[in-house]
């Protein structure tokens, strides 16, 4: 029971994940590799935070998310200038120096050598020290999202992403200024991230730079491709199926090595076969 | 919005017919205007040097040969081009582009010539993506279109789009597309239409249906500009013609002294 329960939480932070890219990759069209970049950089707020700083989980949630939108903001105005490949390549190179400050600042981040010792979220005097509480407050979050992703997908504000996704110069023809709203929806999306990093950094209760190098950009990227641009039910069931998928190779009863090589082979098979037979992904509404 | 209901109520029109309003005796101040325009591509010049004004409340339209320059100067005046050199006069103002983000403040509407639609996106969203809120932070509150659910189905009904109002506009037939950029000009409250080519590849019946449109518009006091090659939808829909030729203005003037100028009839009509 608890080997699910693990599971479910680390499925619930990687929905919230997919959540947040989806709204940018698949109601904006804005291949963005940075999300990993966002979610170490909410890790972190919420590891340095709770170890050096003494605050509490919530309050470093909101550390979090002002800290990604402050660095979305700035780097926003920048890939706001790009549009398609050039889009990715850049947020891709975000990525990468993020990587670089979390290993090489060690008087903050410690380095390679990681932090180690986050606390659990308390509300009160109560903590939620067991998985199911943990898994309970993920859910909420996960579901939080969820009706976000929902309502700005049904605004206004989601209708001209969608439009300027495919031709943005049509969209400003309609009196949008599509700048603004390629910003905020980055904003939105690298804040949101944060709140996974968060609760990833308290679930695991240490954290190191490897787990936000611009690969988890890619297997957060596959998770939407899988599940559906574009769509808040294929983040949820690209984050179920990819999620599930070393659980099933551990099972086969294959040795580690060769389930780590295949597995890499696997989502990689992955994104090449929705990518030429089902764009849109298994829920999607856009292919792009 | 109190517009509305006024400009999208008009009596259908007959076949062939013009639009039943009487033809201007003199034409009025210009709502729109260029001076000394220039527009170059790769060193070729699309517009030259073109001085032309679009007389207020008129249907204009705008013919010339292929590379004549017309959808050039569309594209300048509605924000999709920023010309090199001259000016551009939009209801008195003075500047020397317009931002296509602006055309809403102008109340500015146009088609394009290829049929630009969001592909990927529904008849109705595509509908409303012109009326829609767009302050940013309005925008995210709002997410209820009953504010232009009169409207939508209105131009839903004069487009024959009801049947198609849920698919995306990439699975609509070529004149369904059409009908869809029109009623997509519809749906804005504008003063000033811009229409290129919304006849080309059409069906005698939806030629009607869009000139019916047109008409409706022009009831309403509206300023339409159309390029168009049939000069026979020209002669019927247009009380004021401007010919460009190589980027310079030919000619312009009533639709009967135009199309009878020498220089037009050598160089555009082949006479």
């Amino acid at each position: 029971m608890e080997y699910l329960i693990n599971l479910a939480i680390l499925f619930g932070i990687y929905s919230m994940l997919a959540l947040s890219l989806n709204m940018l990759i698949g109601m904006g069209g804005l291949v963005s590799l940075a999300q990993a970049a966002f979610y170490g950089i909410g890790a972190y707020a919420t590891a340095i935070g709770m170890t050096s700083l003494g605050f509490g989980f919530f309050t470093t949630i909101i550390l979090g998310i002002i800290i990604n939108a402050v660095i979305a903001f700035v780097v926003g105005k920048i890939l706001a200038r790009f549009q398609g490949d050039y889009y990715a390549i850049v947020s891709a190179g975000l990525s990468i120096i993020v990587f670089s400050i979390l290993q090489n600042w060690k008087s903050v981040t410690h380095g390679p050598l990681g932090i180690f010792g986050i606390g659990k979220p308390e509300i009160g005097s109560y903590a939620f020290y067991s998985n199911t509480a943990f898994l309970g407050l993920v859910a909420v979050f996960t579901v939080a999202l969820y009706v976000l992703y929902q309502w700005i997908n049904k605004s206004s504000f989601g209708r001209v992403l969608k439009a300027l996704r495919e031709d943005e110069k049509l969209t400003q023809s309609m009196g949008y200024k599509t700048k603004h709203y390629k910003s905020v929806i980055f904003v939105l999306s690298a804040a949101l991230s944060g709140i996974a990093g968060a609760f990833f950094a308290s679930y695991i209760a240490f954290i190191d730079p490897s787990s936000f190098q611009l690969k988890e950009g890619i297997f957060l990227f596959t998770i939407i491709i899988v599940g559906g641009l574009s769509s808040a039910l294929g983040s949820i069931v690209g984050a179920l199926i990819l999620i599930s998928l070393p659980e099933v190779l551990r099972f086969i009863g294959l040795p580690y090595e060769t389930a780590a090589q295949l597995q890499q082979m696997i989502y990689g098979a992955m994104l090449l076969l929705m990518m030429i037979f089902k764009p849109q992904g298994l829920f999607g509404k856009y292919r792009m | 919005m109190k517009k509305v209901k006024d400009i999208l109520n008009f009596n259908k029109l007959q076949s062939g017919m013009t639009c039943d309003i009487t033809p201007p005796t003199s034409y009025g101040l210009d709502i729109i205007s260029v001076k000394h325009l220039t527009k170059q591509f790769m060193g070729i010049k699309a517009i030259d040097d073109l001085t032309v004004g679009i007389p207020q409340a008129m249907t204009v339209g705008l013919i010339g040969g292929n590379g004549s320059g017309k959808t050039t100067l569309v594209n300048i005046l509605t924000g999709m081009l920023r010309p090199e050199a001259g000016e551009i006069t939009v209801r008195d103002k003075k500047r020397t582009h317009i931002k296509s983000a602006e055309l809403r403040k102008y109340r500015i509407a146009r088609t394009f010539q290829d049929g630009r639609l969001i592909e990927q996106m529904s008849v109705e969203d595509n509908l409303l993506l012109p009326v829609t809120e767009n302050d940013l932070i309005d925008s995210i509150k709002e997410v209820s279109i009953s504010d232009y659910k009169d409207r939508l189905e209105k131009v839903l009904e004069m487009t024959s789009l009801i049947p198609h109002r849920k698919k995306n506009a990439e699975e609509l037939s070529y004149g369904l597309r059409k009908l869809l950029e029109v009623g997509r000009v519809l749906m804005q409250d504008a003063d000033i239409y811009f229409f290129d080519e919304p006849f080309s590849g059409l069906f005698p019946e939806i030629v009607e249906q869009v000139c019916e449109i047109i008409c409706g518009l022009q009831r309403q006091g509206k300023t339409i500009v159309i390029i168009e090659h049939n000069m026979s939808l020209i002669r019927r829909l247009c009380d004021y013609i401007i010919v460009l030729n190589h980027g310079k203005l030919l000619a312009e003037g009533k639709p009967e002294d135009v199309l009878q100028n020498k220089a037009v009839q050598e160089s555009y009509l082949g006479m």
